[in-house]
């Protein structure tokens, strides 16, 4: 089953995208140098110099870390002590989904940057597809049995997209069912992946993330690898459509590899109230141990959005539009990711 | 469509028009009704307010009549006939029994039947224009299918099993029928989130009484609160005459912006917080009940547990009510009121500042 049935698809004008990319980069650069110089500083530096691979943001090369002041230790330790006064003391904000920005930003994106930089080596390409103000609709596939590639599409876009936007990711009834889990999930900013809380989050300008396939896709065999499952019943197409906002289609290549789901022990699932009970090589036989996912290395990639404005407000209650523009994002994400396999030297390296 | 009522019913209003308004106010015998009256009293077109409940008042009513009626008893449709009263505000829709009187069977039968006896009245009073309703957001239920913010029209994945919950559910569903069979009297259902206050004996009111906030492991519920003054002012815009550009009859979620967490609300007001499992909070509940601390329902441990927060859009649109306080700033105000607790924000925060201080670094800041 190895990636025989990838299809190369005809080589895309690389040259013509690098170029677009450039001229946008500087246009990026421009800003960040005129338009708003004393408070964010941060975007042009977080431009990294002309790299080996012009296109793409490598990780390794940035983030906080890697200019540290004089002294940064001692800001850092006051920076800090604010934040737990602040925290003890409740002083803090979170918004009608319980999205605790600064929460996300100190302590959880912090937790998971290492993971994302260090453990699976996330390339990111094309975060310029994500608009920098209003309202968009992230569509990505889903694999890995556990939800990791959500949480590294949140930091990519979080530590990469010039305008530091957050992703709001819309989650199954399961993530907010299970305690704690359910706690965590508020705090980063995701909600429940239903047409009224998307279509609020759109309407408030708001990058939401979605990955269509659910559990099918989550916990799909490893023999089924990047074979994109049903898209729901096309659902975020609708909700786009009434907000008006465009369909930015994502391809994550990388975390179908983290837990090689072998077999499914269902019994099991329908005894604990799971979709399905992941069996790998090493996962019930090593315990805990077996959790570790395996090392691979990613590949996220943002394709060209999809306009919706287009459409007359009456076009969400058409049911062959809807069918027709799921197929066309699911293509989208699809051949994204035979092409991005192709490229792909070892799913370890 | 509400100007097509029998020809006797039409006149009656016209009259009690050129009048001046009479406003039946029911369950005026708790602290945020008996404000309300006293508000009422001061409007201009405010001819008479007439309170009604089964046990006297503690507090004053300033110069509204009171009239000591069951609204579970017949005796109502008696008393709205004769005082010919063209508004009722009905507010006897609570959680919690008043004072000691009475357990939750009483409470249910004041809420369920009361309103039943109550709208009945109404039905056969051909004078009456406007009836406006005190529920409450627990009527979404909370659960974790449920979306994350509640419009006026989101329909409840899981209807509230019992409690208040389930009464304010049934009384709704009375007052849709009512609105039904008389098109012409302009219904109002005002859907409250807690509310807090000096006057207000709101359950959550009570819980965050409590010197420890047992709280549920694992969840930290989203919580709206509505400050007193603007329950007060939503209910007399909502029992008045439209402003111009604004509709008070339909249903409207009364919220103040903003949310805060249960963890945050603790912190905020100084209160230690005690995780317990789910069945391990059920026991609690029991005890405190036993030992007659206080009593939260299996409806507030729901609430605590998934937390429920509303849209505000209608209330602001259609009705035209802006709150002046927010959910953080009502609570705050509580706060103000009920004084710190066992671990004060301001004692947390000066234990931080000396920290900060002991470090070389710390000097420079704050």
């Amino acid at each position: 089953m190895a990636d025989a049935k990838v299809i190369p698809f005809g080589e895309e004008p690389r040259s013509r995208r690098r170029a677009a990319r450039r001229t946008d980069r500087a246009d990026a650069a421009e800003r960040a140098g005129t338009g708003r110089p004393a408070l964010k500083p941060v975007p042009a530096q977080r431009e990294d110099p002309p790299g080996p691979v012009p296109g793409t943001v490598r990780p390794a090369d940035e983030g906080e870390g890697a200019r540290p002041a004089a002294g940064g230790w001692e800001r850092k330790l006051a920076q800090g002590l604010n934040f737990l006064r602040r925290r003890v003391t409740g002083e803090y904000e979170v918004d009608d989904f319980g999205y605790d920005a600064e929460l996300t930003e100190q302590v959880l994106m912090s937790l998971l940057r290492p993971v994302y930089e260090k453990y699976f080596r996330v390339e990111v390409k094309g975060i310029e597809n994500i608009p920098d103000t209003g309202g968009a609709l992230v569509v990505s596939n889903h694999s890995g049995v556990l939800p990791l590639d959500g949480l590294m599409l949140q930091v990519a876009v979080h530590d990469h997209h010039p305008a530091e936007r957050n992703l709001r990711l819309l989650g199954a009834d399961l993530v907010f069912m299970l305690p704690v889990v359910n706690e965590l999930a508020r705090k980063a900013g995701h909600t429940l992946a239903c047409a009224e809380d998307a279509q609020l989050l759109l309407e408030r300008g708001e990058v939401v993330g979605v990955m269509p396939e659910g559990f099918k896709g989550l916990g799909k065999p490893f023999s089924q690898r990047y074979k994109l499952q049903r898209f729901g019943r096309g659902g975020f197409v609708s909700t786009a459509l009434r907000a008006r906002v465009p369909i930015v289609p994502c391809s994550i290549v990388g975390a179908e590899e983290i837990y090689p789901m072998v077999g499914n022990a269902r019994t099991l699932a329908r005894l604990l109230g799971l979709p399905y009970f992941p069996v790998t090589p090493t996962f019930p036989l090593l315990g805990p141990l077996g959790a570790v996912p395996l090392p691979t290395k990613w590949t996220i990639q943002f394709g060209e959005p999809i306009p919706t404005d287009g459409y007359s407000p009456e076009a969400a209650d058409d049911p062959m539009l809807m069918f027709n523009l799921t197929d066309q994002v699911r293509e989208t994400i699809q051949h994204t990711l035979y092409r991005l396999l192709v490229q792909r030297r070892s799913v370890f390296f | 469509m509400r100007h097509s009522p029998a020809r006797v019913a039409g006149e009656v209003g016209r009259e009690a028009l050129i009048l001046g308004k009479i406003v039946l106010v029911t369950g005026v015998a708790r602290g945020l009704p008996g404000r309300f009256v006293r508000r009422m009293l001061r409007e201009p077109d405010v001819d008479r307010v007439i309170g009604v409940d089964a046990v006297e008042p503690e507090h004053e009513l300033g110069g509204a009549e009171f009239v000591r009626a069951d609204i579970r008893q017949p005796a109502i449709g008696k008393l709205l006939a004769e005082t010919g009263a063209d508004t009722v505000v009905h507010m006897d829709v609570n959680g919690t029994p008043l004072g000691s009187g009475g357990g939750r069977g009483t409470v249910k039968e004041t809420n369920v039947i009361g309103t039943m006896q109550l709208l009945g009245a109404c039905q056969k009073a051909p004078a009456l224009r406007r009836l406006v309703i005190k529920s409450s957001t627990s009527v979404y239920g909370g659960a974790p299918r449920d979306p994350a913010v509640f419009s006026e029209t989101t329909p409840p994945k899981s209807l509230p099993s019992g409690g208040f919950a389930k009464d304010a559910v049934e009384v709704e569903g009375y007052v849709r029928g009512f609105a039904r069979r008389r098109p012409d009297v302009a219904v109002c259902v005002l859907r409250f989130a807690n509310i807090l206050g000096p006057c207000a004996d709101s359950p959550l009111a009570e819980y965050f009484a409590l010197p420890v906030l047992p709280t549920v492991i694992g969840y930290d519920p989203r919580l709206q609160f509505v400050h007193e003054d603007d329950a007060v002012e939503v209910l007399r815009i909502a029992a008045g005459e439209p402003r111009r550009a604004t509709d008070n009859s339909g249903t409207f979620n009364i919220a103040g912006d903003g949310v805060l967490l249960l963890s945050q609300a603790a912190r905020r007001l100084g209160r230690p917080t005690l995780p317990l499992l789910l069945p391990a909070l059920t026991w609690t509940r029991s005890a405190l009940r036993f030992t007659g601390i206080t009593d939260f329902s299996p409806e507030q441990v729901r609430l605590l547990t998934h937390g429920r927060v509303v849209a505000t859009r209608q209330m602001r649109d259609t009705l035209g009510f802006h709150p002046t306080y927010s959910t953080a700033e009502a609570f705050a105000d509580y706060v103000r009121d009920r004084g710190p607790g066992l671990l004060p924000p301001e004692a947390l925060a000066r234990s931080v500042d000396r920290l900060a201080a002991m470090l070389p670094t710390g000097r420079g800041q704050s």
